[in-house]
């Protein structure tokens, strides 16, 4: 583990930090099942992507079309039954700081403030400046001014902004977010993808981002892997030609509108023929 | 902060405590003057309070009333402390893994409603008639209450924190300092506070065999020679001493465990 205090420049938290490590992530024919026999439930049936390093991907499907087991299995909380995934070309045996994780909410341990629940990773790691590593964290999603607030004193969004500051602060390869702003109300939302957009261009870790939400996909994502369910597999993939930096106002532009319809149209039939099949 | 966590408890309600205990006092006083209660039976709250202050100054069979207070509490808190030490890591671990609780939960499920008195009976022989069979029986008074309220603390923790955690780097004993025991924390203060009632429930049982001090003992002794009197003043001090302690505990779980007090300042989203 690459000590996060070494990398970065403290002298000029304002300028960019030199902390960037950017990790590739092979998902290898993996299918995971739960349960056996009769019960035996398909969550997520051979599928395979490759991630860049320092690549924006969003998984973009219906719930319960298996977008968070695919994650799991990245971040190492479930093993597939079959196939493997790779971290920079390492097999994923189990959960570590090599890979942040994001949850959709209430993840934050409630006996710790604010600065204690950023300073956990790099203390834990053995960063030997964990306080500066969080202090340097806090600063960045703005919440110096919360930093003895314990989670249950804070709003929603700001929960999550310190969710990310946590994730980010052992220094990961890559950064996997699973629906980490379904819960937020649709201004809070905005504002954090926007956020989250910020943040990514000055860390420029891979991101991979699991949402229900085809605008949000369309906002963040450099590509778009669109999943359906039963069984759980990937069914497209756009790239997203939307320039960056983003801004919330290309909404209307020609081409933010026309990858939305592709999209939509993907969902919509995919939903239909689950429809047609759940009638069958 | 004592004082802060003393004015924590709404006034009003403690103002209604205070009146029911006073109803409860005034009743006892007009039943036992007016001659209504037998005083063999029910004394007054002069006669308990002449015992008590014979028997603090005097003492009762050779051992003054401090003596007495003093070793039955050394005796609870010895034998409470010890089952804290081998509950509270042993629910941990049968919380932890379904393998340690099939292998202690039989044990526990066995004894722990057995009657004390036949407990004692074979921790007596066992151990002999001195304090360790004493201190055994109040221990395992205490144990299960302790052990069942952590692992059921333990299961009830929310999985995304291990998660989490583990995510950022725990190992195995990182997770319990950072997750598991904070978390369960809450539960385990409760379970503690109950457990020390059980502990309390076998007081006189474990001090009528061969004591000579202790107010457990000192009840019983009196029973004998129907000193009313000096049993319901034990009874009394017994009960203050419990929720003294009680008190202490829930001062202790306030002072450690700060993030119970955190209230919410925004709206849930
Ligand atoms: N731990 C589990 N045990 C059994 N089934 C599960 C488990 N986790 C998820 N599933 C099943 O796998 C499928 C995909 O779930 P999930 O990955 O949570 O979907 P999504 O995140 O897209 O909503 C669902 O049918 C769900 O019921
Ligand atoms: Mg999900």
């Amino acid at each position: 583990m690459q000590n996060v205090a070494q990398v970065m420049d403290f002298n000029s938290i304002e300028e960019q930090p030199a902390l960037k490590k950017r990790g590739r992530i092979q998902i290898d024919n993996v299918s995971l099942v739960f349960g056996t026999g009769k019960q035996a439930n398909i969550a997520v049936q051979e599928t395979s992507l490759d991630i860049e390093p320092g690549e924006f991907v969003c998984i973009l499907g219906p719930s319960g079309c298996g977008k968070s087991t695919l994650l799991n299995s990245v971040a190492g909380y479930v093993t597939p039954t079959t196939g493997e995934v790779l971290v920079d070309g390492e097999p994923v045996v189990e959960p570590g700081p090599d890979r942040g994780m994001v949850f959709q909410q209430y993840s934050l341990l409630p006996w710790k403030t604010t600065f204690d629940n950023i300073a956990l990773g790099p203390s834990l790691c053995g960063d030997v400046e964990a306080t500066r590593t969080a202090e340097y964290f806090l600063d960045m999603v703005g919440l110096t001014k919360y930093r003895n607030h314990y989670p249950a004193e804070l709003s929603g969004g700001m929960q999550q902004r310190v969710g990310i500051a946590r994730a980010l602060a052992t220094n990961p390869s890559v950064l996997l977010m699973d629906e980490p702003f379904g819960a937020l109300d649709a201004q809070t939302r905005l504002v954090m993808q926007e956020s989250l957009l910020e943040v990514w261009s000055e860390f420029g870790t891979t991101v991979l981002f699991v949402t229900h939400d085809v605008d949000e996909s369309v906002f963040l994502a450099d590509r778009i892997i669109v999943m359906s369910a039963s069984p759980g597999k990937v069914v497209a993939e756009f790239d997203n030609p939307l320039p960056r930096p983003r801004s919330p106002d290309m909404s209307t532009r020609k081409d933010y509108i026309e990858i939305k319809q592709k999209c939509l149209e993907v969902i919509r039939s995919e939903s239909l023929r689950a429809f047609e099949l759940q009638n069958a | 902060m004592f004082t802060q966590w003393l004015k924590r408890d709404n006034n009003q309600r403690f103002a209604i405590s205070l009146g029911s205990v006073a109803t409860m006092f005034g009743a006892w006083v007009f039943v036992t003057e007016t001659g209504l209660a037998n005083p063999l039976f029910l004394p007054g709250p002069k006669a308990i309070y002449l015992a008590f202050i014979d028997c603090l100054f005097e003492g009762y069979q050779g051992s003054t009333l401090v003596e007495h207070v003093g070793t039955s509490l050394y005796r609870i808190l010895a034998a409470f402390l010890l089952a804290c030490l081998v509950g509270i890591p042993l629910g941990i671990a049968m919380g932890m893994s379904k393998t340690a609780h099939a292998i202690f939960n039989p044990f526990i499920e066995f004894y722990r409603p057995l009657p004390p008195l036949g407990l004692y009976t074979l921790l007596v022989m066992w151990l002999g008639i001195g304090e360790s069979s004493k201190l055994a029986l109040l221990f395992l008074a205490g144990l299960p209450g302790i052990i069942i309220a952590t692992v059921q603390a333990v299961k009830d923790i929310n999985p995304t924190f291990v998660l989490a955690t583990k995510s950022l780097g725990a190992s195995r004993m990182e997770l319990i300092r950072e997750v598991y025991l904070p978390g369960a924390g809450p539960t385990i203060l409760t379970g503690m506070r109950i457990s020390l009632g059980f502990v309390y429930t076998v007081l006189v049982a474990a001090e009528i065999v061969a004591a000579t001090a202790g107010i457990g003992w000192m009840i019983w002794d009196a029973a004998k020679f129907l000193l009313s009197d000096i049993v319901i003043m034990g009874l009394i001090i017994l009960g203050l001493t419990g929720i003294a302690l009680d008190m202490i505990m829930r001062f202790i779980g306030y002072a450690l465990m700060p993030w119970t007090r955190a209230t919410r300042k925004f709206s849930k989203t």
